[in-house]
């Protein structure tokens, strides 16, 4: 670590994985309710815990891009952080927004949009402390050294923050509302998050591999290009069946081909630079974790997306459980293991150490991949029954479901596994450093 | 290709790819803006009493264990279409008393099924309710749901 305000990405990923914590725990008690579903019906009901597990997802996540844009950008501008204390600040009002959040869900009190379900207020707060951060590292990017890994790290932010005001926005008419209601879910996952994600990705191959920063910048534009052009035009695939007109389902399949190219752009380049380098990196579990995210959000993403993506396949899956399945893997491959392979990576500087605990964070790698995969695989056969049984067969939802218990019980049991794979990790992550590589080692090899 | 391809050319296929997407999507957005207003949707049925309902629902967040138009959460049955399973079509009022009826039950206590909280909807709520998914119902979702079991 060379400049002293990196230091403030670690309060970030602390509160990440205490709210990443929260999430799975959450999920965990709405697997329940599918399994179990008198346990809890009236304590705490079923649509409360849902948007407990999903916006505390999207907000650790967030948190996680924070951290580790605090890290990355005085490294990549060769400078300290415009203002530590509006970091700070920042990181107290975007906490406190999110812990609001939960305690009056618990409460009853939200409003009604899927993954917008917070308080107006909270709204605002997200808004405020989303702006301190802009102010703060465009200020330091603008004094310093521009790179492709800060502006594009930057465009991915302001592009976010932007596309958010879409949540502010809530016509009275259905149609229209859902329209602009994918401008801020679908145009975040799969359009502006992806350039998040190549660009803290690009940081990890330069810092890790040691290959020339123009080769890998160079492929970075190609990759965000791809997931732009694609993913724009690819809200068609989301403007089938919600009062949009017919030529969506046109583009909206022809695009969604395309949207697999970036995830799969982003395998090759990752695999390809770590091959080119031939440097084994001492942080093995952050090159495992930066290998395994772009994979698994090529399988999750791309190709489960691209599954239902067809109109024609669409009209009868449109809405079940396969849509959940492809849900889970998508965002865990692409958002989730990019923060964790960037807290592994950061980690050990944050907490001035060598590598450590790295057998135990790559167990954690295997346990949390396993078991969201046998996750998916359970959802997609529940989701291939259902549509089966329900669209093509015409038989009642509740009916189904009691015929699909048994999947329910299996992805409840992954996410107990999934579970104490994350417990593994925070152990691994945060707990008491053992097992530290040999500092010659990690000299020689991390010099750049 | 990698060796003809340089960085400030991949940088400009970005940007100048990125902007010619991007007006695309904004002019589509634009004429499907326009399309719902006009042809999908019923904007002169679109009543102060459909609007509530749509508050009513969201107030609730009925989206976190239903779908609607197939988006929301799986939990419980898609209701974009529960009007036409409770044969709104044919007999409006049957239609609306049952949706009362059946809102005014839960919970059920069923043990082994899920539940559906009780909300204490007022009658002007479930009216204003039953109102905005009846509108709803009648959005041309180009043949969407396949059948009535949504
Ligand atoms: C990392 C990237 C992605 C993430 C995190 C993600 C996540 C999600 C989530 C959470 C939903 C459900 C939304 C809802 O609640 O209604 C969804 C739906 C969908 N996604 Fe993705 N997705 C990603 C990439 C893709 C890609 C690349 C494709 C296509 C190739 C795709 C195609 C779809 C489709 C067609 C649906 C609608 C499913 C339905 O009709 O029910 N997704 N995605
Ligand atoms: C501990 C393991 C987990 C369990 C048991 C679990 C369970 C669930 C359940 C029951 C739902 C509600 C599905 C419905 O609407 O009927 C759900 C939704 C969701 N979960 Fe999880 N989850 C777990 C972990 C995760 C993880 C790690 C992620 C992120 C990678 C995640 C992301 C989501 C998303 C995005 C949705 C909304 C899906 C959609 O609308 O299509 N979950 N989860
Ligand atoms: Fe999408």
């Amino acid at each position: 670590m060379k400049y002293s305000t990196q230091k403030l990405a670690y309060p970030y990923f602390i509160a990440a994985l205490a709210l990443f914590a929260v999430q799975v725990l959450a999920g965990v008690l709405a697997g329940t309710a599918y399994t179990l579903p008198n346990l809890m019906a009236e304590s705490l009901p079923f649509h409360i815990i849902r948007m407990i597990h999903t916006n505390a997802l999207l907000v650790w996540l967030l948190l996680g891009y924070f951290g580790a844009a605090y890290f990355l950008i005085p490294e990549e501008s060769e400078r300290d952080i415009h203002s530590p204390k509006i970091a700070w600040l920042q990181l107290f009002i975007f906490v406190f927004a999110a812990l609001a959040a939960v305690v009056s869900y618990l409460m009853g009190i939200h409003e009604g949009r899927e993954f917008l379900e917070q308080p107006l207020w909270v709204k605002v707060l997200l808004v405020v402390a989303f702006l301190l951060f802009l102010y703060n590292v465009s200020m330091t990017v603008l004094k310093g050294r521009k790179t492709v890994v800060s502006t594009v790290l930057l465009l991915g932010m302001w592009g976010a923050a932007l596309l958010f005001l879409f949540a502010f926005y809530n016509p009275d008419n259905l149609a229209l509302d859902k329209m602009y209601w994918w401008y801020v879910v679908h145009l975040w996952v799969e359009g502006i998050w992806e350039l998040i994600m190549a660009s803290m990705l690009a940081f990890l191959l330069i810092k890790m591999t040691g290959v020339d920063r123009e080769v890998i910048e160079k492929w970075l534009y190609v990759i965000v290009g791809l997931a732009l052009f694609s993913g724009l035009l690819g809200t068609g695939h989301h403007y089938y069946w919600i009062g949009t007109p017919g030529y969506w389902q046109w583009i909206g399949s022809l695009f969604s081909i395309l949207e697999v190219l970036p995830f799969f752009a982003m395998v090759l380049w990752c695999f390809h630079m770590v091959y080119r380098s031939g440097r084994n990196h001492p942080n093995k579990a952050a090159m495992l974790w930066s290998l395994g995210c772009p994979v698994m959000a090529f399988f999750g993403a791309g190709v489960w997306g691209l599954m239902h993506s067809f109109s024609f396949i669409n009209f009868y899956s449109h809405g079940t459980q396969i849509t959940a399945a492809h849900g889970h893997m998508a965002f865990y491959g692409a958002y989730v293991m990019l923060n964790l392979a960037f807290f592994t990576y950061a980690l050990p500087q944050l907490r001035n150490v060598q590598p450590y605990n790295q057998i135990l964070n790559m167990w954690s790698f295997w346990v949390m991949t396993a078991s969201m995969a046998f996750m998916t695989f359970t959802l997609t056969f529940a989701g291939v029954l259902q549509t089966h049984l329900q669209r093509v067969m015409g038989l009642g939802f509740m009916e189904i479901q009691q015929q699909l218990d048994l999947f329910y019980w299996m992805r409840l049991l992954s996410g107990i596994v999934f579970v104490i794979g994350v417990i593994l990790y925070i152990y691994a992550a945060l707990g008491p450093v053992k097992n530290q590589v040999s500092p010659s080692l990690n000299l020689r090899a991390a010099n750049k | 290709m990698s060796e003809r391809l340089t960085k400030s050319a991949a940088r400009n296929i970005f940007y100048g790819g990125t902007a010619f997407f991007l007006l695309l999507f904004i002019a589509l957005s634009i004429h499907t803006h326009l399309y719902i207003v006009n042809s999908s949707t019923d904007q002169a049925t679109l009543t102060p009493s459909v609007a509530q309902g749509k508050r009513v629902w969201e107030h609730n967040a009925c989206i976190n264990c239903h779908s609607l138009l197939g988006e929301g959460a799986y939990f419980a049955p898609e209701l974009g279409n529960v009007w036409v399973r409770y044969g709104g079509r044919e007999h409006p009022e049957g239609a609306r008393m049952g949706l009362k009826a059946w809102m005014r039950a839960q919970p059920t206590g069923v043990p082994g099924r899920r539940q559906m909280p009780q909300f204490n909807l007022s009658e002007q709520e479930l009216d204003d309710l039953i109102d905005f998914l009846e509108w709803v119902s009648r959005i041309d979702t180009q043949g969407w749901p396949p059948n009535t079991a949504g």
